[in-house]
């Protein structure tokens, strides 16, 4: 394992972190221990587009965090460009940018333009470069023009997008990017997203964390799940959709489904999963199979009174996959 | 040199988030005016000129004092609380020189207080200020107020790996106001009470103060309170690299 450690970007080697809670009063606390990490091993090579999923509180934001160097792991290491994150802390931040979701991390009281400046002299951008790295930076996320502007006035979006050039600033080859599209419209998100895939046309690492299945599967070069602390699949996004329902997906337009016609759906032969998602007025049935079965008269012959309406058939997406994943229907 | 223009670019926009509401520079002044304005009314009984120039002097650096350690030990918290903690410290600049441009640039609001307050001083109640030794007397405001800042700087360290340090900031103000002699002599505390005095840098600043505006040599005063000044700082680099160490190791960087 350690025998290609020379040559990933990022890797990580049996990471596990816990956390220590105190709970209740002063007088009597309990104190709880959380494994919010147990044993993460995965490899991003140079140039690569990683992307880490799992439900909140499966631990991508810690994981990210030991590997940033602030938070220290309670057993295994990490390396980054080949330098440890416990011991070569100053190394590996010379080399990495962070972004994270939400609008915090920003000084409210100073301008856009002001933040950017105090974060260019601590992350050693050369005084001569500043001015247009800067600029160039604004203009990459659509701030030009509202700079001077104090943080406080900015939208949640316009947050964001200052969070991202302020990742950026001292180029970093390696980026952490958690959840970085949080909160941004339609036409900025899909902007971030031909950022990312600029960034990495530019040869950069970048590990991504998102909720969105339709982001990470058109960025990411490889994905792994993790779930409750651990990874419970790993691969390119093809990969992944093929590791789980690798029947095609039923879905049912209903207008309003029962509780007991679902149960009922589930046992059907062949049924994998059984999801409910609301459209609209509509609530769509979702239904995967197993490979090679024909399921769609069995489900619908169930359907008792329910109004249904369109029935269609498609291949699985990454979210179906991902869905099976973390809840464990696959395994 | 890359290092001063660092500090001096952090130490304007430091300033600049300090300095954002004209309110929050009111009440900078304003609590300082208050306070020294009891203490002279007091000092007034007595109807003695020594008394009311040591209880003057005193109070304008009781000025610093307040802002600078309420201040300070909040300042940390701010961060941690916008978030922008986490940033700092995973930037490779090392902690320490984030936190002296804030430290100092809070000194440069003491100043400004210690300023007013002497005016106020002059204008309510016709205290001029009667200063021997000019030069020694800037030095030793100046003095004060840059171990003050050490001496802040010390608190921010604290509060990085102890989110609820900064409640003790706050509670160090009042003993503070008595253990630096501001306006009781040091006389007429209790002996154990002594070494936390000579302990705080400011008891040497405010002493040097007094000299010079009484015309004798400040030079052993200045020279402790720096001594004192520097260890401080010696004490927070030293500890800085631990606590932050540690801070990583119990996760209280985030608020969460
Ligand atoms: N500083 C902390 N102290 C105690 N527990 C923590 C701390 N940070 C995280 N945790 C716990 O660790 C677990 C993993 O949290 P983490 O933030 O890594 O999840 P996540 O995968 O990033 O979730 P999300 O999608 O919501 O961002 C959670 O149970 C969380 O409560
Ligand atoms: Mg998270």
């Amino acid at each position: 394992m350690s025998a290609t450690g020379g040559t990933a970007a990022v890797e990580a080697r049996d990471l596990r972190r816990t956390f220590k809670t105190k709970q209740g009063s002063v007088l009597r606390p309990t104190r709880t221990t959380v494994e919010a990490v147990k044993g993460v091993s995965f490899e991003i090579a140079p140039g690569e587009l990683f992307g880490l999923l799992g439900p909140n509180g499966a631990g991508k934001t810690t994981t990210i965090k030991m590997l940033i160097t602030l938070l220290i792991p309670t057993s295994g290491s990490a390396t980054v460009l080949g330098h440890d994150v416990v011991t070569d802390v100053r190394e590996v931040r010379r080399r990495i940018g962070y972004v994270f979701g939400g609008d915090r991390g920003l000084y409210e009281r100073l301008s856009g333009l002001d933040n950017l400046r105090y974060f260019s002299e601590l992350y050693g951008v050369a005084p001569r470069d500043q001015k247009a790295r800067i600029g160039s930076l604004l203009e990459l996320v659509g701030l030009t023009g509202r700079e001077g502007e104090r943080v406080e006035g900015y939208s949640r979006g316009m947050r964001q997008r200052l969070h991202i050039a302020r990742g950026l600033l001292h180029d970093p080859d390696v980026l952490f990017l958690d959840e970085p599209s949080i909160g941004i419209d339609p036409v900025g998100a899909r902007e971030l997203r031909a950022t990312i895939a600029g960034l990495r046309e530019q040869g950069k690492t970048v590990l991504l964390t998102t909720h969105y299945m339709f982001e990470a599967d058109e960025l990411c070069d490889r994905i792994a799940v993790i779930r409750a602390g651990e990874i419970v699949a790993e691969g390119t996004p093809a990969e992944l959709k093929r590791l789980v329902t690798s029947g095609r997906v039923l879905e049912v337009e209903t207008y309003g489904v029962a509780g007991e016609v679902v149960d009922s759906v589930r046992d059907v032969a062949g049924v994998r999963t059984v999801a409910v998602e609301d459209r609209g007025p509509l609530q769509v049935l979702v239904v995967g199979s197993e490979p090679d079965t024909e399921v769609t008269q069995s489900v619908l012959a169930r359907m008792g009174d329910t109004r249904v309406g369109r029935v269609s058939h498609r291949d699985p997406s990454l979210e179906d996959a991902y869905v099976e994943l973390v809840t464990g229907a696959g395994a | 040199m890359s290092r001063l223009r660092q500090l001096w670019v952090c130490y304007r926009l430091q300033l600049k988030v300090m300095m954002f509401s004209p309110f929050e520079g009111f009440l900078q002044v304003f609590f300082p005016l208050m306070f020294a304005t009891a203490a002279l009314l007091v000092y007034r009984v007595n109807n003695d000129p020594d008394a009311m120039l040591f209880a003057g002097i005193g109070a304008a650096a009781m000025g610093i004092f307040t802002s600078q350690t309420t201040t300070a030990a909040t300042l940390v918290q701010r961060e941690r609380r916008a978030g922008t903690l986490e940033l700092v410290l995973a930037a490779p600049t090392p902690f320490a020189f984030v936190v002296l441009p804030s430290t100092f640039a809070m000194a440069t609001l003491g100043l400004y207080s210690v300023v007013a307050v002497i005016l106020w001083d002059w204008w309510l109640f016709d205290l001029p200020l009667q200063v021997e030794n000019w030069p020694g007397f800037v030095l030793s405001i100046l003095m004060a107020t840059f171990t003050i800042a050490l001496f802040g700087f010390l608190l921010s360290v604290t509060v990085v790996r102890y989110r609820t340090a900064w409640a003790l900031g706050s509670a160090l103000e009042y003993p503070g106001w008595l253990l630096c002699g501001f306006v009781v002599p040091l006389s007429f505390l209790p002996g154990w009470a002594l070494p936390l005095s000579w302990a705080l840098a400011p008891t040497w600043g405010v002493a040097a103060m007094r000299a010079s505006a009484a015309g004798e040599s400040p030079w052993f005063d200045l020279a402790v309170c720096l001594g004192v000044g520097l260890a401080y700082a010696v004490l927070a680099a030293w500890l800085g690299v631990r606590l932050i160490d540690s801070a990583r190791r119990n996760a209280t960087l985030a608020l969460t």
